[in-house]
């Protein structure tokens, strides 16, 4: 998924003078295509990551657009009050990049897990966020986050994702991507999930339950058009991230919660205790229920268990 | 000359009752913060910055960052009298519905950027410099900042980072009033020497007399010190500088002077508004 950002990005500064890279010292042979091609438009701030926001903030009062990269929780959590401030309450062009969301540094320990990223995110204000699920959205994204003017958040994974839409799948600022049609329940993931998602659906159907499968790539802005005809045309609704609470199916019971309409909903997700152990990004998950098998026994539950009432 | 330096000091005076007045019409604070940078910000305003008050984003402007944002009146009072907005509007400061709020907010015409949590102004100011020296453009980047907030990490952070990329159109000006918000510098966190840090760090330094305005003149116009590398002005400063009996007093930087002790300092200051 890094790879795809940054050829994506390079292709756009081809194009695009403006587009700026800022690195916290870390993006080994991934963004030295970026620094090679364009080293006027390239700085390592060093291990800096409050100056290296400022910065950027104030490359972006000059009209650049100016992207920051590093490690899962490094550019966002040291650096969240310039975030905020400087970045978002600025409104400026400010483009956040985290590589290894999630999971994805597991055995690494918890202080490389990003797995409240989205939520400590989600708060900030005129900020988008965005977790691609593959290669394909990753791109997508990149250019949807230069062509968007204002800050925005990308939640990367880390290298070798398989490719799960096909090539000319249409990705469009806050609108979910329908990738399998069904009425017995919508699942609903964001970012690296999907993969798993699909092949739930496999055994899903092998047992007679079809899902639809939405891929979110954007928290904010939020398709909550797809979680209400989701809501009215399955009835049921299971959110599946790599994430503690406040990501999306925190911001999914809140549309559900608004409309007025009883949802069967569930909540596939880390739990808010730190993990403390080492493991697999899929070990780490499996775990904690995001695994073929929880999201299999989590969809006929939903399925399965009594009608909601309706209530108006 | 000494006419310039005494319209300069009479502007700084001016700037002062201007500040006085506005907190105390909001019962607002932080007005110990304010006079002591009035000297500072004149001659900013009034002899070195090239700006265009109508036109706030010239693209060559020099660019100012009031980092310590909560030295707010006194620069929406410089900011309104430079002609950047109705000096009428001062009258607003800190009360409800206005944009002039207590700490220094962008979207005020001249305001460049907001702050209030501090550390701030400094790692902002190296982007904006740092933008200029890739695309070969002219103008300067000021900085003020405070005393207190060289406790920051951000700060040094950027410290260190101006003079790798040789940022010498970029200017810290510290307020060196020795106060900040809970106590004296030397007894919370000493900063001294200050200038030998910034040598360290590979600044060019001065330190002046943040209140003798021949002194400032003089400094701001051999910018910058030395070729190559970011330029830092130690201003020594008083808080509360121009009405005795806030002078040097932390608690200037939280009350709210009595309408007696506002008319005092109009006295003292020499200035009818």
């Amino acid at each position: 998924m890094r790879t795809a950002f940054i050829n994506q990005l390079c292709a756009l500064a081809e194009r695009d003078e403006r587009i700026w890279l800022l690195c916290g010292d870390l993006g080994y042979s991934v963004i030295e295509t970026f620094a090679d091609r364009f080293p006027s438009r390239y700085l390592n701030a060093g291990v800096a990551e409050q100056n290296m926001t400022g910065l950027a903030a104030g490359l972006a009062l000059e009209g650049n657009i100016v992207f920051t990269y590093s490690i899962a929780n490094f550019p966002i959590m040291r650096c969240l009050e310039q975030i905020r401030n400087d970045v978002c309450y600025h409104n400026l062009n400010v483009k956040i990049v985290a590589v290894g969301g999630g999971l994805a540094y597991g055995s690494h320990g918890y202080t490389h897990h990003a797995v409240e990223d989205l939520a400590v995110m989600s708060a900030m204000p005129n900020l988008m966020i965005a977790a691609p699920a593959d290669p394909i959205e990753a791109r997508a994204v990149t250019e949807l986050f230069v062509t968007t003017p204002g800050p925005g958040y990308l939640r990367l994974g880390k290298a070798g994702e398989p490719i799960l839409h096909a090539a000319d799948t249409r990705v469009e600022l806050g609108r979910a991507i329908q990738v399998v049609d069904g009425g017995d329940l919508t699942i609903i993931s964001i970012g690296g999930m999907l993969g798993t998602v699909l092949k739930a659906n496999e055994e899903l159907n092998c047992r007679r339950i079809y899902p639809r499968i939405l891929s979110m790539p954007f928290l904010i802005p939020l398709d909550t058009a797809a979680i209400l005809d989701a809501a009215e045309q399955t009835g049921a609704i299971l959110t599946v991230e790599e994430h503690g609470p406040g990501g999306l199916g925190t911001a999914t019971a809140e549309v559900l919660a608004g409309c007025g309409r009883a949802t069967k909903f569930q909540s596939l997700r880390l739990a808010r205790s730190p993990i403390k152990v080492s493991g697999s990004q899929e070990e780490l998950r499996a775990a904690q229920g995001l695994s073929v098998e929880g999201i299999v026994q989590a969809s006929e539950l939903l399925c399965r268990g009594p009608r909601p009432m309706v209530i108006g | 000359m000494q006419s310039k330096v005494d319209c300069l000091k009479g502007i700084a005076q001016r700037l002062r009752a201007r500040a006085v007045r506005m907190v105390y019409t909001s019962k607002a604070s932080h007005l110990g913060s304010s006079l002591s940078i009035a000297d500072l910000v004149a001659c900013l305003y009034w002899h070195t910055l090239r700006i265009n008050p109508s036109l706030p984003d010239w693209t060559d402007r020099d660019r100012f960052f009031l980092s310590k944002g909560h030295g707010a009146a006194l620069l929406y009072a410089a900011l309104a009298e430079r002609g950047f907005f109705s000096v009428s509007e001062l009258q607003t400061y800190c009360k409800s519905g206005s944009r002039l709020t207590g700490h220094i907010t962008s979207g005020v015409p001249g305001v460049e950027f907001s702050s209030g949590s501090l550390g701030h102004g400094l790692p902002v100011a190296c982007g904006v410099a740092l933008s200029a020296k890739r695309e070969y453009r002219q103008f300067k980047t000021f900085v003020l900042a405070s005393d207190g907030e060289l406790d920051e990490g951000s700060n040094w952070e950027a410290i260190l980072f101006a003079p790798q990329h040789r940022l010498d159109n970029l200017v810290l000006i510290v307020d060196y009033n020795k106060i900040q918000s809970f106590g004296r510098t030397k007894d919370i966190l000493d900063l001294d020497p200050l200038a030998d840090k910034f040598k360290a760090f590979r600044w060019a330094v001065r330190e002046i007399d943040g209140h003798n305005m021949e002194q400032i003149i003089d400094t701001f116009q051999s910018l910058p010190f030395e070729p190559d590398i970011p330029s830092v002005v130690i201003a020594h400063t008083v808080k509360g500088r121009g009405v005795v009996s806030m002078e040097d007093q932390l608690a200037w930087h939280y009350k709210t002077p009595s309408l007696e002790q506002v008319e005092a300092a109009m006295r003292e200051l020499g200035v009818d508004l």
